[in-house]
């Protein structure tokens, strides 16, 4: 493959300056090693430093650059360049407070993370040793623990975008569940209380745009189902 | 210009794995503490880290924290203080429990026990053959790791500053370091951060590199604002490549890969690493590997069309153990090779991986300068150098190394703050405007140098002239190559001026605290004349006299690098341990 150029048009604003956010048309020239929709925005913003964006790792793991490509969320690191119809349209995370061009406020997304206490909870005196777990109940945590917190799901899915105050969403649910999951964890009646509510957790209806975007390709909507079922379990 | 004033018990500028560890016993103590960092936590580096952390739990089979200590300082190369790596490695097994108890979800064996892989370098019995040491999470090691501290600092109510770009250290006219100057990214207001305790936890700084497996943020921002402040830095001539980066991408394939059974192979085929390390093989330290590597390949006996990579195999595992073991890397193998590590063999090549050296500090995290301890200033993680990765650092003793130090440096600082009381010292005006002058000067400058060629010029000169092999001509060159670039990189010029998430301006900042890494990197890689781990030259071959080329008589000490002038000084390195007997000098073979 030879260099290439590639159209896009990406969601700009910058508050300091701009009255109303655009659309701006560029055209990028890309190197053969130029992959990924990421090598791409740093090739743009070599030429234009005023284009804002997250990114850290580039390999998919810091959750970073997460953003909307041609209509669907994902993580620019991972998503390769030639798969994507032109004039490839960026623009920022949907349903969240706009920063800056692809910049969003995630203070309300990281508050529903926080609202489900994202920690072991174990009052019993601690061993010497590890706690022990089989390899059985480990693998209970396999296809939660990895959530990056990019916030793909949450910000594509409906009930989020109605309810961001309410709804926990899918990725603050996904680690209620890797909590519950945890046989070391002793407070799954508290953390059950905390979700019943109108709201907070029955607000999703497995619409499954989570389980579509998601770049780890985990499950949230299935963990919800779990929460759902231990909730009914304990009323009978 | 007046700028707003916080105060602290403690403040620590970085959230990776050495911040948020020390954070857990700042904020668990009660002291007020903050955190800030130009990432969201769960962001930081840390999360990349992959294959395991190490401690001689002994799950497995038997293992002894003594042993551990051993591979330590043969690993490396015997430039490590033998006090820190003593303490480091017998603290180990503690460390890693209690990240057990904070939720850390290790991967268990039979037992419901944590997992152990074997990792390059670490032995049984004193080098005698590889051994389960290394605690994983599958290989998303870091990642879990990261969210388990970030998860127990939720529980301990720290807070943090999120997307603050810490921009100076602030010192008292004796010395004393009394906080930190910092951005916010949003709004472009600058803060100053007052504390009786400051830890840098900043992480390293391989984007000095072209090639690098390192995250765009790693920039060494406190190891450039330390050496501003007139801190010297130790051994910065030592960096590690990590011999699997996938080719031409740079992103990671971790060491697990070899513990869990991987090989490497040049082109016809061949396990060359039984020639270069007949023991430990695949598994020697990551030095040796990288450098049988390049010269397989520079004896053309790469592959592919370039011949410019060899490849890492791991078809003949089962395919159970590589989904359940290694399910990340063969997701990084088909997203960033372009190969299903099950069916076919992963391109690979040595990439800049870890900065050995760093901010001088003793097992406590105080910063040691001038033979004195910097009042109120502390480091720890990558950023540090206290010493115990020396010339060389073993794989899974980086994720180590953040949570004992992390933990030593909190608890130093809990007694500092403790002895200190109440008092806080006045800042100088001078020590803020400082600051503020450079992110002034970014404002005005005209005619200036494009930030993203700078830097770029400045990742092709390390990349060339300090890279796995040093070359005595290369260097020389590379020291003025890099005082040339400084001057650029002094007047780089932004278009973009606005107060809101200016990105522009993030870069710029961070390239001037690059370029402190860059020339203490190739200031000293040129003065130090001998070959020690990561650290070989052309002119110091291996010979009788010399074997390796390291010359203990002249050359076993650490380097300090000092920007006044770009001076260097050296300091002995600590070969008595605190209770054991000193691992004595050999040759290092694996």
């Amino acid at each position: 493959m030879t260099t290439r150029t590639v159209k896009f048009k990406i969601y700009r604003y910058d508050p300091d300056k701009d009255a109303a956010p655009y659309m701006q048309d560029i055209a990028v020239e890309l190197d053969p090693s130029d992959r990924k929709l990421l090598d791409a925005l740093v090739k743009i913003k070599a030429k234009d430093d005023s284009m804002a964006f997250r990114r850290s790792c580039r390999e998919g793991v810091c959750g970073s650059d997460a953003m909307n490509i041609n209509g669907k969320n994902g993580l620019a690191c991972l998503t390769e360049v030639d798969s994507l119809a032109q004039p490839i349209t960026l623009r920022p995370l949907p349903g969240l407070p706009v920063i800056r061009d692809l910049i969003v406020d995630m203070t309300q997304f990281f508050k529903q993370y926080h609202s489900i206490k994202p920690y072991v909870v174990n009052n019993t005196p601690a061993p010497e040793m590890e706690r022990l777990q089989t390899p059985e109940e480990r693998e209970e945590l396999n296809g939660l623990y990895e959530c990056i917190l990019c916030a793909c799901c949450s910000t594509s899915c409906p009930s989020f975008w109605w309810n961001p105050d309410k709804f926990v969403g899918p990725a603050g649910l996904l680690a209620a569940y890797r909590f519950i999951a945890d046989t070391r964890d002793e407070a799954t009646n508290e953390r059950l209380d905390n979700l019943e509510d109108p709201y907070r957790l029955f607000r999703c209806h497995t619409i499954m745009n989570c389980v579509d975007v998601c770049p780890k390709h985990l499950n949230p909507t299935k963990a919800i189902g779990k929460i759902k079922e231990l909730m009914l379990s304990r009323t009978v | 210009m007046k700028v707003a004033k916080r105060t602290f018990d403690a403040v620590i500028v970085g959230a990776g794995g050495a911040g948020m560890r020390a954070a857990v016993t700042l904020a668990e103590s009660g002291l007020k503490t903050a955190v800030i960092s130009k990432v969201f936590p769960t962001r930081s580096h840390t999360v990349a880290a992959q294959g395991g952390v190490s401690a001689s739990l002994g799950n497995s089979e038997p293992d002894h924290w003594t042993w551990h200590m051993y591979d330590t300082v043969k690993g490396s190369d015997w430039l490590g203080d033998q006090d820190a790596i003593e303490f480091m490695c017998k603290q180990a097994p503690q460390v890693v429990v209690e990240l057990e108890h904070y939720g850390m979800p290790f991967d268990r064996t039979d037992e419901g026990k944590i997992y152990q892989r074997p990792f390059g370098g670490h032995m049984s019995n004193f080098g005698e053959k590889p051994v389960r040491r290394a605690c994983a999470a599958a290989d998303r090691t870091g990642h879990a790791m990261l969210h388990a501290l970030y998860q127990r600092n939720v529980r301990a109510n720290t807070q943090f500053f999120v997307e603050w770009l810490a921009l100076d250290m602030l010192r008292a006219p004796d010395g004393r370091v009394l906080g930190v100057i910092a951005m916010e990214m949003e709004t472009g207001e600058i803060t100053v951060f007052q504390a009786k305790a400051t830890l840098f936890a900043t992480g390293g700084a391989g984007r000095i590199y072209y090639s690098s497996t390192n995250a765009f943020i790693n920039t060494g921002d406190g190891v450039g604002m330390a050496a501003r402040a007139g801190i010297p830095l130790e051994d910065m001539e030592f960096w590690q490549f990590h011999p699997t980066g996938v080719a031409g991408a740079g992103v990671l394939i971790t060491e697990g890969v070899r513990g869990e059974g991987g090989i490497l192979r040049n082109a016809s085929g061949e396990r060359f690493m039984e020639r270069y390390a007949p023991n430990a093989k695949d598994l020697a330290s990551r030095d040796v590997v990288s450098r049988a590597m390049v010269t397989e390949i520079n004896e053309g006996r790469g592959c592919g069309v370039g011949k410019d990579h060899v490849m890492l195999d791991i078809t003949h595992l089962d395919p159970k153990v590589i989904m359940s073991r290694l399910p990340g890397i063969r997701e990084i193998s088909i997203q960033f090779a372009g190969a299903d590590p099950i069916k076919e063999p992963i391109p690979v090549v040595p990439t800049c991986h870890y900065q050995m050296g760093g901010i001088p500090t003793n097992y406590h995290g105080e910063v040691v300068a001038d033979g004195k301890v910097v009042p109120g200033f502390y480091a720890a993680g990558e950023c540090a150098c206290a010493s115990v990765h020396g010339a060389n650092r073993l794989g899974t003793n980086s994720l180590l190394d953040l949570l004992v130090f992390g933990k030593s440096s909190g608890e130093a600082m809990i007694d500092f703050i403790r002895k200190e009381g109440a008092a806080l010292p006045e800042i100088p005006q001078s020590e803020i405007d400082r600051s503020l002058a450079r992110v002034n000067r970014l404002d005005t400058q005209k005619n200036g140098a494009d930030v993203h060629e700078t830097r770029l010029a400045m990742q092709r000169t390390m990349q060339t002239h300090a890279g796995v092999f040093r070359f005595k001509d290369l260097l020389e060159q590379g020291v003025n190559k890099i005082l040339e670039i400084e001057k650029q990189v002094l007047q780089t010029e932004i278009r973009d001026k606005s107060k809101v998430w200016n990105t522009a301006r993030t870069e710029a900042l961070e390239l001037e605290n690059l370029i402190e890494v860059a020339k203490a990197t190739m200031i000293s890689a040129n003065a130090r004349t001998e070959s020690r781990g990561a650290h070989v030259r052309d002119d110091a071959p291996d010979t009788p006299e010399h074997p390796n080329g390291r010359d203990d008589q002249n050359w076993l000490k650490h380097s300090l690098w000092y920007r006044d002038g770009n001076r260097m000084e050296y300091k002995p390195v600590t070969l008595t341990p605190l209770t054991v007997d000193s691992v004595a000098l050999k040759t290092r073979a694996y």
